[in-house]
């Protein structure tokens, strides 16, 4: 039984978005996904500095089995990477919703949130797909 | 719901990953499979291969069957009794329907074919062995374990009888025997030594514990499929199939040619592409030492070659701490070509396609 987290917003491809107190988003990519791709080997951030757009590519993660792009949440500046993937890409298995985030953002509108799924609906989402 | 070994219920219980494979219900790892490909290459790692189809050759022809059925020749078994030869078994263009190892058991012979390709393997011996006095027999009630890694024996030893475990001691590498109900061999898909055990589904469920206990890590698939990949050998659908010819996927030194009046199956499309100057494309390693990962399917190009090759098996090599691949390429290839990967183009080297042998590097 993989961990949904109650606090967060997640993407039907799996991402999640922490909605932060200075209002920043940080994203990473849910238990189920990394469940599903076994073990992490390398993580393509954005740059900091860099703009992401709601629904469309920001990132690749790569597994021993497959790559997969990552979709930000939302659109924004990106203001921060986890640069210890680098190093530490495990950190995504071992801590999906915590040490394995990817990145933040500066978001320029939090409402595109609202069409993302709750933690029921993305259980949802994940019991329709197996 | 596939077909489930005698081992399905502790893999679960052990929080084994079970996907689809070949119709089998198999681990595909148990948590972390870098982890697992580790355990083997440092210590000692447990496999389920009971899904591999074990099927027994017997009869007054069985050799003369198995010369006209097999690629490589059972001849080179003549004498050496428990002696293991791995072949191809060809059709009649040359093509691989599947490769197999093959022990003499002094009078009689045991054959390991692939699971996904079981159906039309025993079709295909069982069609040829009407020409013969042989009987083919599949031992679907055999479990099999390998267990792989520089500690491997050792542990097994422990776990085993000292029958077992004397004959353990005795046993040469690509060598099987028969003891108290367990057929040992001491071969293997990782690159490391240890055995591989036939035997029943209780003694298996048995023995499995008994390594557990003693601290051999339960490995998937997935550990399995990094770890030969590193080895350098072929998997049957990825380096090679019925239409690719053992001479394009280092199979070369399994076609034993040497007695011009054995006509095995596939034998005359070989000699004719060996008559006309050899193939002309072959199966290479490559290496990527930049981030990413190569992967099966991604077309390899050469600079100065209009002809392409493509990966056949792709990785992270846990070992190494970088990707590989093996790809079927052109045969003028030189020492680097071009993968195109994921909307980049990346230089790889091309190399001899063995990576790490017995936990060493080799790249």
């Amino acid at each position: 039984m993989s961990d949904i987290r109650k606090e967060l917003k997640y993407l039907p491809s799996h991402e999640w978005a922490r909605v932060e107190e200075d209002g920043t988003v940080t994203v990473g990519i849910s238990d189920h996904a990394q469940d599903s791709l076994g073990d992490v080997v390398y993580v393509e951030t954005p740059e900091v500095g860099s703009n992401v757009a709601a629904g469309e590519e920001a990132g690749v993660v790569e597994s021993v089995k497959a790559a997969s792009d990552i979709y930000s949440p939302v659109t924004g500046e990106v203001i921060a990477v986890n640069e210890a993937l680098e190093d530490s890409p495990e950190q995504v298995n071992e801590s999906p919703y915590d040490d394995g985030w990817f990145f933040k953002v500066k978001p320029t509108d939090l409402s595109e949130l609202d069409d993302a799924l709750d933690a029921d609906g993305y259980q949802n989402a994940i019991e329709a797909e197996d | 719901m596939g077909h489930k070994t005698a081992l399905y219920d502790l893999h679960k219980a052990a929080g084994g990953k079970l996907v689809d494979f070949g119709g089998w219900d198999m681990p595909i790892n148990y948590g972390s499979q870098i982890e697992e490909h580790h355990q083997v290459r440092r210590a000692a790692g447990l496999f389920d291969v009971s899904h591999m189809t074990v099927v027994d050759v017997t009869g007054a022809d069985a050799r003369a069957y198995l010369r006209k059925l097999l690629a490589n020749d059972v001849a080179r078994l003549d004498d050496k009794p428990g002696k293991a030869l791995y072949s191809g078994m060809l059709n009649t263009s040359g093509g691989v329907i599947d490769d197999l190892i093959v022990y003499n058991l002094d009078g009689w012979y045991r054959v390991v074919v692939n699971c996904a390709t079981r159906d039309k393997d025993l079709k295909w011996m069982n069609e040829h062995a009407s020409e013969f006095d042989v009987s083919v027999t599949e031992r679907p009630e055999l479990a099999m374990i390998a267990v792989q890694g520089p500690e491997a024996i050792d542990k097994v030893q422990a776990a085993a009888s000292n029958a077992q475990a004397e004959a353990i001691s005795n046993l040469k590498v690509f060598c099987g025997v028969e003891c108290e109900g367990w057929f040992i061999a001491r071969t293997g898909y990782t690159g490391e030594d240890g055995l591989e055990i036939m035997l029943s589904g209780d003694a298996a469920c048995q023995l499995w514990q008994t390594l557990v206990k003693a601290g051999v890590a339960p490995c998937g698939l997935g550990a399995r499929d990094t770890l030969r990949l590193e080895a350098g050998m072929n998997l049957y659908g990825h380096e090679m199939d019925e239409t690719t010819s053992p001479l394009v996927a280092n199979m070369g030194w399994t076609i034993a040619l040497e007695d011009d009046q054995r006509d095995f199956i596939g034998r005359a499309p070989l000699e004719d592409i060996k008559a006309n100057g050899g193939p002309d494309t072959k199966l290479v390693g490559l290496v990527m030492r930049e981030r990413g990962v190569l992967r099966a399917g991604q077309a390899v190009s050469v600079v100065g070659n209009d002809a392409s090759g493509m990966i056949t098996s792709g990785s992270f090599s846990p070992t190494l701490g970088f990707s590989i691949a093996l790809a079927r390429v052109p045969g003028t290839i030189g020492d680097t070509a071009e993968v195109n990967l994921r909307n980049k183009t990346v230089n790889v080297e091309v190399v001899k396609p063995s990576f790490v042998r017995h936990g060493e590097a080799l790249v």
